[in-house]
């Protein structure tokens, strides 16, 4: 690659020479895999006589047959409905607090705003894993502080690691992992609005709740839609922390959300065709709910949201 | 740290923060803002002030004593840690550097240069080349890992460093990063100048649009550093040799098997300790010229 040769494309080759890295990777490791599993997702397995020998075993065309057991499939759905109770729970308070916090923030003569901004953005540094395994430990009577607390006090000590609680218990990792990364997102729209719009509220004689709600949140609406549109997808796809939960408690089971449903019809039953059409449902589901949600929230002002989405 | 800095303004209504409520002190601080932000802080640091807590703990101390009360057991809790399978700890955390860095510098350097290529060029299907690189971003991992392990497997790759670190070298994220950042701090002229000097445009990349990339080039490093590094799922689905683990993956076997032996909790425990300090130290070192705002995409213009 000398200069040279670089030279020969000229101005008009060189773009192309400079995407040519992303274009080779996105087509290995996204285009190919996807039609992969769209292909695996219509084919199934068929066995031929008692099954042995070479050919015996074949790839036939299955149609939407692997979709239709995805569908009516019970523990898919179970973990299905599971995990929109669970993201019904995520999402509004993860996002609520992120907003809170960041209105606070971005209040006058707040107090340690440094500090305090960092110590909840910390838990972004914090893997999914390691926060699901920190915060359940803290989950188990015999360790937690809260069981602890409510021992002291004669108050009822509720299971969080089994039926209702478990979603309360489940939640409190996600929001506790990404509220932080939020706030900084609001935050740095708040940090943009420019301080005449303030000024003109403040000699209409409107309070700082009044400025919060009527000039910032409207204001900030596009990095709110984004940070809900993201939130959505990674809650739909959870995994990491339900699995990671698994080995404290029985009552998470290892389909406990379709993502781990998939993970074991691919690994632990070695159907890979049922697995692939488990993701490619995940996944469409995942884009119409999200796709469905940037809709609705900008039937009215799509023009600032696309704008917010390119910088 | 936190009641040393409220009592410096304190004095001056000559009560205590917490009691104080007239308008004179409301004047100079904000409290409700100030508390709720204090309390964000304190359920953010909770866990992370157990772990700490909970790693000086010998096995018999972490269900016997409370909570919040350092046990004598951590230099026994590191030995045993290092002695564990012959220090396979410490092989996953170098095997999770390996991932996150060497992950992150081929990360970086291919959104710089596609990133750059999209915002200084006008050229045919550029917005189309930008909206298919950027529907990666909302494409679920899982619709990628299942078929990615069976590719990859085909190639014999599967089960090799290889099979973790490519699939995350194009980062749809660091990509737009990097093309709103090049196209706020390289200005056109500047590109200009640099053709009717006779460089080529490799040359003008490398030379003097890379260096004006730098501050949002750290962003997409570190953001992808922490990816990479907090990943699970993929690892999950590429690996099964254990000694090619990332800390992710191998602090959840010890702790499965820790279900079977609660011995191993303590280990867990101290693991996971050590398994955050990285990157918190990572955060509070960078945090002096790294604006978290760049995350969001914000850039001062």
């Amino acid at each position: 690659m000398t200069s040279a040769r670089r030279k020969s494309y000229g101005v008009k080759g060189a773009p192309y020479a400079f995407l040519l890295p992303a274009t080779v990777l996105f087509t290995l490791f996204f285009a190919l895999p996807i039609g992969y599993a769209i292909w695996l997702s219509l084919h199934k397995v068929q066995v031929k006589g008692l099954g042995l020998g070479s050919g015996a075993r074949q790839e036939v065309w299955a149609g939407l047959e692997n979709y239709t057991d995805a569908l009516s499939d019970s523990e898919f759905l179970d973990g299905a409905l599971r995990v929109l109770g669970y993201g019904a729970i995520v999402v509004p308070v993860m996002l609520g607090l992120a907003l809170v916090l960041a209105l606070m923030l971005d209040s006058e003569k707040v107090r340690l705003a440094p500090f305090t901004r960092l110590a909840i953005f910390l838990p972004y540094a914090v893997p999914g894993v390691v926060a699901a395994l920190l915060w359940g430990f803290l989950y188990l009577p015999d360790v937690s502080p809260f069981y602890f607390v409510l021992d002291r006090l004669g108050l009822p000590q509720p299971d969080l690691l089994d039926g209702g609680g478990l979603y309360a218990a489940l939640s409190n990792i996600a929001v506790w992992g990404g509220t932080g990364f939020n706030m900084i997102v609001i935050y740095t729209s708040l940090q943009a609005i420019p301080a005449e719009v303030y000024e003109a509220a403040k000699l209409d004689g409107a309070t700082p709740l009044q400025i919060a709600l009527r000039v910032k949140i409207p204001m900030v609406t596009p990095s709110l839609v984004l940070t809900f549109f993201f939130s959505i997808i990674a809650t739909l796809q959870v995994f990491s922390e339900p699995t990671t939960l698994k080995p404290l408690t029985n009552s998470v089971s290892t389909t406990w959300s379709p993502l781990m449903k998939v993970y074991v019809d691919a690994f632990g039953k070695g159907d890979i065709h049922g697995a692939a059409a488990g993701a490619v449902v995940i996944a469409l589901v995942t884009l119409v709910v999200s796709f469905g949600f940037l809709r609705a929230a900008n039937s009215r002002n799509k023009r600032d949201v696309s704008q917010g989405a390119a910088g | 740290m936190s009641s040393l800095a409220v009592r410096k303004t304190a004095p001056a209504a000559g009560t205590t923060p917490g009691t104080a409520q007239g308008p004179p002190l409301r004047r100079r601080i904000a409290l409700v803002p100030t508390l709720t932000l204090l309390l964000g802080a304190l359920y953010c640091l909770l866990p992370v002030a157990w772990v700490v807590i909970a790693a000086t703990k010998s096995g018999s101390e972490l269900f016997s004593t409370f909570t919040f009360l350092p046990g004598t057991g951590f230099t026994d809790n590191l030995s045993d840690l290092n002695a564990y399978r012959e220090g396979v700890y410490w092989q996953w955390m170098g095997n999770s550097a390996l991932y996150a860095g060497v992950g992150a510098l081929l990360s970086t350097a291919v959104s710089a240069i596609s990133g750059y290529a999209l915002a200084i060029y006008r050229f045919k299907g550029r917005e189309a080349v930008f909206s298919v690189l950027m529907a990666g971003v909302l494409m679920p991992p899982v619709i990628l890992a299942i078929p990615q392990y069976l590719l990859l497997a085909k190639a014999d790759l599967a089960d090799t460093y290889g099979a973790v670190l490519l699939p995350l070298v194009l980062s749809p994220y660091g990509v737009y990063l990097a093309r709103i950042y090049a196209a706020a701090a390289v200005p056109a002229d500047v590109v200009e100048a640099g053709r009717m000097d006779g460089a080529s445009e490799w040359r003008i990349f490398t030379r003097i649009a890379l260096p004006m990339m730098v501050p949002g080039l750290v962003t997409v490093f570190l953001f992808q550093f922490v990816a990479v590094w907090n990943n699970f799922l993929l690892p999950f689905i590429m690996l099964s040799d254990d000694e090619k683990f990332p800390i992710t993956l191998g602090l959840y076997t010890l702790l499965e098997q820790g279900s079977n032996t609660p011995a191993l909790y303590t280990l867990v425990i101290t693991g996971a300790l050590l398994a955050v300090l990285p990157l918190i130290a990572l955060f509070l070192v960078v945090q002096r010229f790294w604006s978290l705002d760049l995350l969001s995409g914000a850039v001062k213009s």
